[in-house]
């Protein structure tokens, strides 16, 4: 029965981080380096949370979770694509708007308890032993993360949509020779990255706690970017990657349970230091590491006039 | 209709100096309109923000005390930013200064000697150069991307004085409350009579020129632009890139640590969970803002602590709440980014060249 | 070499019949800011002819093409298909029309598989295993073989050609565009390319060849438009013209150009420069790791390295300048090993370099000269420090200053970055920045490459001068042209692996094309053979 709990939890703690992965992974693949997950996400949280509180309804939270998203990333598009501005520097400013926004927006949602999303269980599967629980006895968002990331694994290698993203990526000078409309390509990436960070957020504040906090994402956007890398742009290892996440933070949260005293500090730090590790550990797969970086990531293109 | 960027020629120097001043006039434009929705008088909100603080001498004080951080935690990070280096941690070495600092005071708390402050001081600027040195091993060590694990850092160290202010450096007669015990007068930094203004401000200012020379006049300056610009040029020119990684990231964690310690060795007085209203975030917009160029690192300093003071006047003026300063320094942020494009390009709207005659071309197709 | 208008070439076609050209441009104008790159430029293609597009480096021609496949938009003038105004809006358009094209720096995807890089060129979207399908047409018969799984950056520069003519070849155009194609190829590999375009000249498809390489334009082309400064100066049949009347017509005026004058180095000269077996594996995604190579230069002595792009030029030069260190004996200078010594060492000891790419490796393009001055000229005896490391911009500016003057640099008044000037000009100051301190060793990659006829000829003049001093010179270059001329000995690096020294006096074109289209370690017996052949 603990297995089984701790298997349900796992999936929890790894949703959101799934769904801001694999959408940041798409706006990487296009050579844009988003690093306002963190902001995307947490307007995400805070919009789905007032938007399900005011309607009642928590599937239109979600549905304003990711409008929220796209809002943000538009914003950001805009400024890298369009206007060539630095892309870190611009995603920081991202998340640090939305932070301070998601705080002004939420003030008033402080303390009020929210709408839930409820799970939406499949019947015969979810009577499968240990996993049926954790996987098919769950709420819209979470069947939804492992339909997009099912997705963009296939649009990505099988289709044309996912050559031409690659190939913006991986040098869009050579792209837009070829008469790809390279920004209007990154644009859509960074949407879709705004769009899935947003139900990452809207996921932490629907069904993870079903309240508002401000600075609620607690890095897991940041944790998202880092699974990125982690995953070499490959989708599936992506999904892998969260879980893995999601194992760390749920052991430690099991571990004071099975009576092992340490700091709550410390279990709290535990999601950041093996962030870290991760990243370290990848350095020794240099080679898959070459293969897979978009050889664009994190440089503006500005076509000759 | 598609909006164009025309390459310049050169850099624009009018723009140079012009960017900054169009993005804080965008800014205050976009923070009335965003007041006008609240419901508030933009006019009246924009006073509170942006020129009551300047009229009391009591928050003129309170302004250069909270632009003291922001200006000594930039100037590092524009060491860092030039070299392309993305220290995005320098809250955690803020707080790893401030914790190191507080070693003599809080351990050794009957050491009250002149020689106390300086070591100090000194301790802060080596935690916080220790730690900054952990993202700067790593991505020399294992190519691991500095964003990210300094940012994780700062989580991490946020979590370690969490733990020593409510564990072991607990202040034994403090009533359970999660503080340390209050530093003495010789383990603080003096004041100016009557305000909370301490000399550790003069420092930071101290720096301004001193960054500016180090920058603009040395070869180990003109290395870590070099390095940044054009890093095989960097080692065509015989600079270590894995030095000069070190040297910016130990070199803005020990400004940042400097900062830390000074500030709870200054108005706060002792270790608190919450040492820092997010200097060390705020302290990257002071960094683009002031074009990374010391003397501007002081003025958009000077700038965001005022936005902090205007932020804490109007909610208590005008009930506005404290959370609006954090979205104007991100909207800051946002414009003076977007306002730096115009350095180098010239912004045009141009027709879709589809708009003009397609017809004439499927007829030639059709003719074919 | 009378230039026509366009209304007389509207009134020759109209005169002629029905015979109207596949392309004709009229007026065409393309300007950025001050520079009109384009201006006013009148061309005319017939169907089935091989056209020549001549021009120096910087006389517009690449701003035309850009235009003809839609990745420009010109300010003024109009392009004309089959006789019909038409506006290339984007290369899908081009495409459309019937245009094909061969970038000159490959736009291909270097971490993808051939046949997706195919795939990604063609508007009737295949899928790549569809890809797969329609190239073996193609293969066949125009004898072009590769292997559409291979992943691009795996291939040879050569290879990689084939995969850019095989991607056009599948638009089934009528007209295709070829920007230098053959200045990453060997002689044998330019030669088999002519084949392919005259087969395709002979099935009625329209060639545009865009090239400063006369001898290839006099070979192949049927008609000639000659660009200068953005104008086109001459239309002309090459195969009426002389090599020497077409440079003139290029650039201007004559260029002198002076050889080297064979056994001008003594035969008791010292050595000053060695490599023993240098092994070297740069690590990099595509890299190509450098087998064994020994090496020896004499004082007073141009060895010249010839090979295609790709071969190991980047990684040797890394070596030889100290930014990739290997085994401290490997590599020695007057003697001294320095294998292990960083390039700053090296300078110490008397060297100098310059690298191939100007602009980010050579110089940082935002930095004003003077700044760019600093980079290779910190040595205590260069003055430009003083104590603590604090510059000294008076030094600076002067030293800045002194080699634009020497070296004939051409660039806005005071002291304007190093992004302002042209390729020419900068590569004059990166040059000059290094042969005005007399180094003992020079080793240059590319010197040459991309800088226009006058500066060309200053800057291998240039590079003669500091050898007849005494100085060893190592020059690494794609142009077989200009080794044949400065170098006393060439050897060839190819697959990582370098030839021996061959005399440049006594060398054909052949046997080096021999010797950098050989793969040493695929194919030993063949490889003998040829090194077998040049001893002969």
């Amino acid at each position: 029965m603990l297995l089984e709990g701790i298997l349900v939890t796992i999936v929890g703690a790894a949703t959101p981080i799934v769904l801001a992965a694999i959408g940041e992974l798409v706006a990487e693949r296009s050579g844009v380096l988003n690093l306002g997950v963190e902001g995307m996400m947490i307007m995400g949280a805070v919009v789905a949370f007032g938007v399900a509180l005011t309607t009642g309804n928590p599937y239109l939270g979600v549905i304003a979770g990711g409008l929220a998203g796209i809002a943000m990333s538009l914003l950001f598009g805009f400024f890298t694509v369009y206007l060539a501005s630095n892309q870190v520097a611009t995603g920081l400013a991202l998340t640090l708007l939305g932070l301070g926004l998601a705080g002004l927006i939420g003030e008033s949602f402080v303390g009020t308890p929210g709408v839930r999303l409820e799970a939406i269980t499949i019947p015969a599967l979810s009577a499968i032993p240990f996993i049926g629980p954790a996987l098919f006895d769950r709420d819209i968002l979470v069947y939804l993360s492992f339909t997009i990331v099912a997705g963009v694994s296939y649009t990505m290698f099988k289709t044309r949509i996912g050559l031409i993203l690659r190939a913006t990526g991986e040098n869009a000078e050579a792209a837009h020779a070829l008469g790809r409309d390279v920004r209007l390509i990154r644009m859509g990436a960074v949407a879709f990255g705004g769009l899935c960070a947003g139900l990452g957020g809207a996921y932490l504040s629907l069904v993870l706690t079903a309240q508002w906090t401000e600075g609620m994402s607690a890095g897991r956007g940041w944790i998202a970017l880092a699974i990125v890398v982690f995953a070499t742009w490959l989708p599936w290892r992506a999904l892998a990657g969260a879980y893995l996440f999601g194992g760390v933070i749920i052991l430690q949260l099991h571990a004071q349970a099975f009576g092992i005293r340490v700091p709550p500090q410390a279990m709290t730090m535990l999601p950041y230091i093996a962030t870290i590790v991760a990243l370290v550990l990848l350095s020794r797969n240099q080679a898959v590491m070459r293969r897979n970086t978009p050889a664009a990531l994190g440089r503006a293109f500005v076509p000759d006039r | 209709m598609q909006l164009e960027l025309f390459k310049r020629d050169a850099p624009s120097g009018k723009m140079l100096v012009a960017a900054p001043f169009m993005a804080l006039g965008l800014t205050v434009l976009t923070s009335g309109v965003m007041f006008a929705v609240m419901g508030f008088n933009p006019v009246a909100a924009l006073y509170e923000y942006f020129i009551a603080p300047l009229t009391e001498l009591w928050s003129v004080y309170e302004l250069l005390l909270k632009a003291g951080p922001l200006i000594l935690i930039a100037l590092g990070l524009a060491v860092c930013y030039r070299a392309n280096i993305w220290n995005i941690g320098a809250e955690g070495q803020f707080t790893m200064g401030a914790i190191f600092g507080s070693i003599p005071p809080i351990l050794f708390p009957e050491w009250t000697s002149w020689t106390t402050l300086p070591t100090m001081l000194i301790l802060g600027m080596v935690g916080g150069a220790l730690y900054g040195g952990i993202p700067a091993f790593l991505k020399v060590k294992f190519r691991a991307n500095e964003i990210l694990t300094s940012l994780m850092l700062a989580y991490i160290a946020l979590l370690i004085l969490d733990y020593l202010v409510r564990g072991p450096w607990r202040d034994p007669g403090g009533f359970n409350f999660p503080e340390s015990r209050n530093f003495s007068d010789e383990q603080s930094l003096a004041t100016l009579e009557g305000s909370r203004l301490h000399f550790g401000i003069l420092i930071a200012f101290a720096a301004v020129p001193v960054m500016w020379f180090f920058m603009s006049r040395t070869l180990a300056g003109h290395a870590f632009k070099v390095v940044g610009e054009a890093p095989r040029a960097a080692r065509f020119a015989g600079f270590s890139s894995k030095t000069l990684t070190y040297a910016a990231l130990m070199f803005s964690g020990a400004l940042a640590g400097l900062a830390g310690i000074m500030e709870v060795a200054g108005p706060i007085g002792e270790l608190r969970p919450t040492i820092s209203p997010g200097y060390g975030f705020t302290a990257i917009i002071v960094a683009f803002l002031g074009r990374l160029n010391p003397w501007g690192i002081m003025f958009a300093g000077l700038l965001l602590a005022l936005s902090f003071l205007g932020g804490e006047a109007a909610q208590i003026t005008l009930g506005l709440s404290d959370k609006m300063a954090r979205v104007v320094q991100g909207m800051l942020l946002f414009f003076v980014l977007g306002c730096d494009t115009l350095v180098r390009y010239q912004i045009r709207l141009t027709p879709n060249p589809k708009a003009t005659p397609v017809a004439t071309a499927s007829e030639a197709t059709d003719a074919a | 070499m009378a230039s026509l208008h366009a209304s007389q070439i509207i009134w020759v076609t109209l005169r002629l019949g029905n015979d109207v050209p596949l392309l004709a441009i009229e007026g065409l104008t393309k300007s950025f800011g001050a520079l009109v790159a384009v201006g006013g430029v009148d061309l005319s293609i017939a169907e089935g002819s091989i056209h020549a597009l001549l021009g120096e480096n910087g006389a517009g021609k690449s701003t035309l093409v850009k235009m003809l496949y839609g990745t420009l938009q010109p300010d003024a003038g109009r392009i004309l298909i089959r006789g019909k105004p038409t506006v290339v809006a984007s290369p899908n358009e081009a495409r459309a029309q019937g245009i094909g094209m061969v970038f000159q720096h490959f736009s291909l995807f270097e971490s993808m598989s051939v046949a997706e890089n195919i795939a990604l060129a063609l508007d009737h979207k295949p899928t790549p295993d569809e890809v797969k399908a329609e190239l073996d047409d193609f293969v066949e018969r125009y004898g072009l073989s590769v292997d559409p799984d291979a992943t691009v950056g795996d291939l040879d520069v050569g290879v990689r050609q084939r995969v850019e003519i095989l991607r056009v070849l599948l638009q089934k155009p009528s007209l295709v565009i070829l920007d230098e194609p053959t200045s990453v190829l060997t002689p044998q590999e330019a030669e088999s390319l002519f084949g392919v375009l005259r087969q395709l000249a002979s099935e009625g498809k329209s060639i545009l060849y865009i090239s400063h390489k006369l001898d290839e334009v006099r070979a192949l082309c049927d008609d000639a438009t000659v660009m200068r400064h953005g104008k086109v100066v001459a239309r002309t049949d090459p195969r009426k013209e002389s090599s020497a009347s077409l440079a003139r017509a290029m650039v201007g005026s004559d260029v002198s150009e002076v050889s080297r004058k064979a056994g001008s180095v003594p035969a008791d000269a010292p050595l000053v420069f060695e490599l023993n077996q240098v092994k070297y594996d740069p690590g990099t995604l595509f890299g190509m790791s450098l087998k064994n190579i020994s090496m020896r230069v004499h004082s007073g002595e141009i060895l010249g390295i010839a090979g295609v792009a790709g071969n190991g030029q980047k990684e040797l030069f890394d070596v030889l300048s100290g930014e990739a260190l290997v085994d401290l004996d490997a590599v020695r200078m007057d003697g001294h090993p320095v294998g292990s010594h960083p390039i700053s060492r090296r300078r110490q000891r008397g060297a100098a370099f310059v690298p191939e790419e100007r602009a980010g490796h050579a110089s940082v393009p935002a930095m004003a000269l003077s700044e760019n001055a600093l980079i290779t000229r910190k040595a205590p005896e260069d003055g430009t420090l003083g104590s603590l490391g604090v510059m000294k911009f008076s030094a600076i500016q002067k030293l800045s200053s002194m080699i634009r003057d020497a070296f004939d640099v051409r660039s806005a008044k005071g002291d304007p970055a190093a992004s302002t000037l042209s390729g020419g000009n900068l590569q004059k100051f990166v040059v000059g920045r290094e042969l005005s301190r007399d180094p003992k060793i020079l080793v240059v990659n590319q010197p040459t490459w991309g800088v226009d006829a006058a500066a060309a000829s200053f800057i291998r003049g240039a590079v003669m001068e500091l050898a007849e001093k005494g100085s060893a010179v190592i020059v690494i270059s794609q142009d077989l042209d200009e080794l044949l001329q400065i170098s006393d000995k060439i050897a060839v690096l190819s697959h990582g692996h370098l030839s021996e020294p061959l005399d440049a006096a006594n060398v054909t074109l052949e046997q080096l094309g021999l010797l950098m289209g050989v793969d040493p370690t695929a194919n030993t017996s063949e490889a003998a053979v040829v090194e077998r052949s040049d001893a002969a």
